[in-house]
């Protein structure tokens, strides 16, 4: 693991989406757009727009991140760019933690503007820390970088990588207690969604919505999602390969 | 810098070349060393075989690639080039046999910042500019804030190696696609690689291009005592190596030089030669068909 080489491969990732302005301004404005419509959607009910809000801003940087970096790194193993980096003296640790980096700084931006405006704009009652909310956000982001990363090796094409997002990403929204307080579905449903990372992004954001200390549910559940992420990128790291058939 | 046993030692290893003296002592050395003796080889395979799924790619290969040469890889499409490269550079899963790359077993981490590879399409980012490209690979290899001033040295060197200065600024993926493999091309000559390793780098060239990045291989050769392996399928390059490897389904069908293998087998041209080796070998094949 050279600190170097990660940072340069951070560098190259931001250089690369530089010449992209179209995709930054997307990632970023996006979800302060949803926000400012699902305010006006529950106008005559607050609470609801406080429940949603808070989770949804644990929610944005993960799709936002596993759609990015999914589409990135299949780029970077379609194009012989992965080949090359691998037959170079760089570590997969070097290129993952690179990634991590690059996408890490791009939703701290994202995550820091649609908080400001759901909290200080919207009127999102939040009881605790919103310093706290930009944590889990953060490692919610971690967590959709890693996903990414994961399956992006089994896509063969952009179009499918894009297609990865319904199947890994939808069932955990449905689960994750946004609709419905997960104690509330059918157990089964409800032991699944005790078995998906989502479920605890959401439950913290709403730990933070809730309570003015740091809970032992919060800790919890900022544990299992970064856990997560580092489980899942390291899977990932798996995926690379140096020696290909 | 790498280190080496005694026995190893044949092959100089390539530091950055910081005074000219040096480097043409190096050069010197390679030059010297590169004839003859199989000890000297910066390539030496003995019963290399690949498989990929169920189907065996190469079989049973013995060859040498002298160090300080260009050495040819020629064959049809389909023959078994690029992953007989891919064995060398080591990012080939599953081979079998030995293969020796600068003194060390294929694949070693050690080789990875000795070696250059450019792979059959051009592997650059298209979203970013030639000499963003360069910065980051550069980065890679000669990692550190402290070698700012030797990456900003190997990236100017390697654009003017390429002939790319006027498009430095453009970006990858709105150059030609002549361009774009001198981009590719551009990367693996950063750092000084011991040897280069090119899979078909003139493919969809014009002519004129062609002659001025061979002249560009014999100069790295000459001038850095670099190693080059070059694949290609167009048979009027192979005048150009000082040896030649010719493939056909697998297998080596002849390991010399172009002079040789013109007189050897009576025909005025390598191509002429590679026709007659292959129909002969077609015909062997043919004659032990019929054998179960």
């Amino acid at each position: 693991m050279s600190t170097a080489r990660t940072l340069a491969t951070a560098a190259r990732v931001l250089r690369q989406l530089r010449h992209d302005p179209r995709s930054i301004a997307l990632m970023l404005l996006v979800p302060c757009v949803m926000l400012f419509l699902l305010r006006y959607v529950f106008d005559g009910s607050p609470g609801t727009f406080d429940n949603i809000g808070a989770s949804l801003l644990g929610i944005f940087p993960l799709i936002t991140m596993f759609l990015v970096t999914s589409i990135a790194t299949l780029r970077e193993r379609t194009s012989g760019t992965l080949e090359r980096l691998l037959a170079m003296p760089l570590g997969k640790a070097d290129l993952i933690a690179g990634y991590a980096l690059a996408f890490g700084l791009l939703a701290v931006v994202q995550s820091t503007l649609a908080t400001g405006l759901a909290v200080w704009f919207l009127g999102l009652d939040v009881i605790g820390s919103p310093w706290l909310l930009l944590l889990v956000a953060l490692l919610d982001a971690l967590l959709g970088t890693a996903l990414g990363l994961f399956v992006s090796a089994f896509a063969a094409s952009e179009f499918q990588a894009v297609q990865f997002m319904p199947a890994v990403i939808f069932p955990q929204l449905l689960l994750c207690g946004l609709f419905t307080p997960r104690d509330r579905m059918a157990p089964a449903l409800e032991a699944i969604s005790d078995a998906l990372p989502m479920s605890y992004a959401v439950d913290g954001m709403n730990q933070v919505l809730r309570h003015p200390e740091i809970t032992g549910d919060f800790v919890r559940d900022a544990l299992v999602v970064a856990g997560c992420a580092l489980l899942v990128l390291g899977l990932g790291a798996a995926t690379l390969r140096r020696r290909t058939a | 810098m790498m280190n080496y046993s005694a026995g190893e030692a044949a092959i100089p290893a390539a530091p950055e070349p910081t005074t000219t003296a040096t480097a043409e002592r190096t050069t010197q050395t390679r030059a010297e060393t590169a004839e003859g003796s199989t000890a000297t080889a910066a390539i030496a395979a003995h019963d290399l075989t690949v498989v990929r799924g169920d189907r065996t790619v190469l079989r049973g290969l013995d060859f040498t690639v002298p160090a300080g040469r260009i050495t040819g890889l020629l064959g049809p499409s389909g023959c078994g080039k690029s992953t007989l490269m891919r064995a060398v550079v080591g990012t080939q899963a599953q081979v079998g046999g030995t293969l020796q790359v600068l003194g060390r077993p294929a694949g070693d981490p050690t080789l990875r910042s000795r070696i250059g590879y450019v792979t059959q399409a051009p592997s650059v980012y298209d979203d970013l500019t030639v000499r963003q490209n360069l910065d980051y690979f550069a980065a890679v290899l000669l990692p550190g804030r402290a070698r700012r001033q030797e990456r900003r040295a190997v990236v100017d060197r390697a654009v003017d190696d390429v002939d790319l200065a006027s498009h430095a600024d453009s970006l990858a993926g709105r150059l030609s696609g002549g361009q774009r493999s001198r981009v590719s091309l551009a990367v693996a000559l950063l750092g000084t690689p011991e040897l280069l390793v090119l899979d078909e780098p003139t493919v969809g060239l014009d002519p004129v291009l062609r002659r001025d990045l061979w002249n560009l291989f014999h100069q790295i050769a000459a001038d850095r005592g670099t190693t080059l392996l070059v694949s290609s399928h167009v048979m009027d390059e192979a005048e150009r190596c000082h040896r030649l490897l010719l493939m056909r389904e697998g297998e080596i069908l002849a390991d010399d030089t172009p002079e040789a293998l013109r007189r050897r087998n009576d025909t005025p041209t390598v191509e002429e030669a590679f026709l007659r080796l292959v129909d002969a070998a077609a015909a062997r094949a043919a004659h032990e068909e019929p054998r179960p």
